[in-house]
Parts: C-alpha cells; structure tokens; sequence
C-alpha cells in the first residue's frame, strides 16, 4: 500500500517537472524542424503551404532582388533578397528546379530584411523571393537566364 | 593548420553588424552522379545554419540541396556593437556539425 501511494507521488511529481521544463524551454525564437515538406515540393504553392500555411502571396514593390540577368554558372548563382519591411521569414524559390523551394531564412528580432546566398539553377527559371511580414506574405518575381545548368547530373 | 570550415568576416557598417561567411561543404543535391561507378552521389548538404548573438538567435537558415558548394551567407542585424561575439553553426542532414565564433570588428 505504502509503495503504491510513494510511487504515484512520484510520477506525479517527475510530470510536472517535465511539464515545468517545457513550458521554460520554449524558446522566443521558436526553431521548427526543418520543413521537409516544404523542401520536397515538386511546385511553388505546395513549397509555400509546407513553410507558410498559405499561398497567399502579393507582389509587393518592397520585395527587392539582386541577382544577375544571365547566369554564367548555374551551380553558383548569387541572389541578395532584401525588403524594408519588418520581416519574420524570407525565402527563395526557383521554379523550374526540381524542387522549388532553395532555402527560407527566419529573422530574429533586430535582423535586417536582408539575405546574401548563393543557389544552384538547373536551367533558365523565375525567382521567387518570399517575405512573411506583419503575418502576411509578399512577393517578387525575376527571370534569371542560366547558360550552364546547375544541378549536375 | 586546421580546415577552416567556417570563415567569418563581421563588421559594423554604421549602426548594423554586416556578417558575412563561407562554410566548406560538398552541398551534394543527390542528383549527380558518379562518373566512375555512374551510381548517384548521395545527397550530403547543410540543412540548417544558425546564428547567435550574446545568446540570442539572429538568424536561422533552413538549406536545401539547391545551395551552392561551399555556401556563402550573408546578413546583417542590428543591436550590436564592435568587440561583441558572434556564432555561427551549421548541422547537415548526415548529422554532421561546424561551429565557429567571431569577433564583431
């Protein structure tokens, strides 16, 4: 009798010391598992739905990208995304890649909307630039002619 | 000398830390394959980047295979100020890890 009501103490016990622990362990960035339906995408939208839940997307003029007009190498392709606005999220899709969606990028609190990387483009293609602000999404589209694919094989 | 998997050059410009960096990794998309054998080249990339500013996460890149060889990254934050030290890691999809401090100039 007495170790039964001792062990029930201390499962009780032990649950809110986990339950405790997590609700302390909750980051202010919240850092997801990284989004493998996102990533495995075959399109734009299905890309968009796995990152944002939405592919609700306006074109907005504050959504800027620097990246060249021809690709000379397509396995190295520089992109600057960039916006004014306050963002959250930033991502790169390229849509005529096998899977779209290249890379997404969350922003901490001070971050500028500002994104230097480089991306591999099988071939000529349009570039989506993506930014998540205010809960909403923006976008931006350039076409970036690719002399020598990218994706190898 | 050790391979430097993680360069990091990080600079005040005016009131924003400029970070920008160069990782050393083969970002295999899984696709190529190899001419020997002619069997795909497993897929081997950086999945996720992070970086932290006295504790805090500044920035959290999540990579595809679409990223180049060797992947450049650039960003800036602001908050910062010269002598402040920044991180930066990355993990993989094999699980493998790189990590490198950096002293804002």
């Amino acid at each position: 009798m007495k170790r039964r009501t001792f062990l029930k103490g201390t499962l009780t016990g032990s649950m809110l010391g986990v339950a405790a622990s997590a609700g302390l362990l909750a980051p202010r960035m919240v850092l997801a598992a990284w989004p493998k339906a996102a990533f495995g995408s075959k399109d734009v939208n299905g890309a968009l739905t796995g990152l944002y839940n939405s592919t609700d997307t306006k074109m907005s003029n504050d959504v800027k990208i620097k990246a060249p007009d021809i690709a000379e190498n397509g396995a190295v392709v520089p992109i600057t995304i960039s916006t004014s606005m306050k963002a959250d999220s930033m991502s790169i899709l390229i849509t005529k890649n096998p899977n779209p969606l290249s890379c997404s990028y969350t922003l901490g609190d001070t971050t500028e909307g500002f994104v230097s990387c480089r991306v591999k483009m099988g071939k000529t293609s349009d570039l989506i630039a993506v930014v998540k602000s205010g809960g909403k999404l923006y976008s931006a589209k350039k076409t970036i002619k690719v002399t020598i694919g990218g994706c190898g094989g | 000398m050790a391979s430097n998997k993680i360069r990091i050059r990080a600079k005040m410009k005016g009131a924003v830390a400029e970070i920008k960096s160069l990782m050393s990794h083969p970002m295999e998309t899984g696709l190529r394959k190899d001419k020997k054998t002619g069997k795909k080249i497993p897929a081997h990339y950086i999945t996720e980047v992070t970086c932290t500013h006295k504790g805090k996460t500044v920035l959290v890149a999540n990579w595809g295979p679409a990223i180049s060889k060797n992947p450049y990254l650039s960003f800036e934050f602001k908050g910062a100020a010269k002598g402040d030290k920044i991180n930066i890691s990355w993990v993989d999809n094999k699980g493998e890890k790189a990590s490198a401090d950096a002293t804002i100039g």
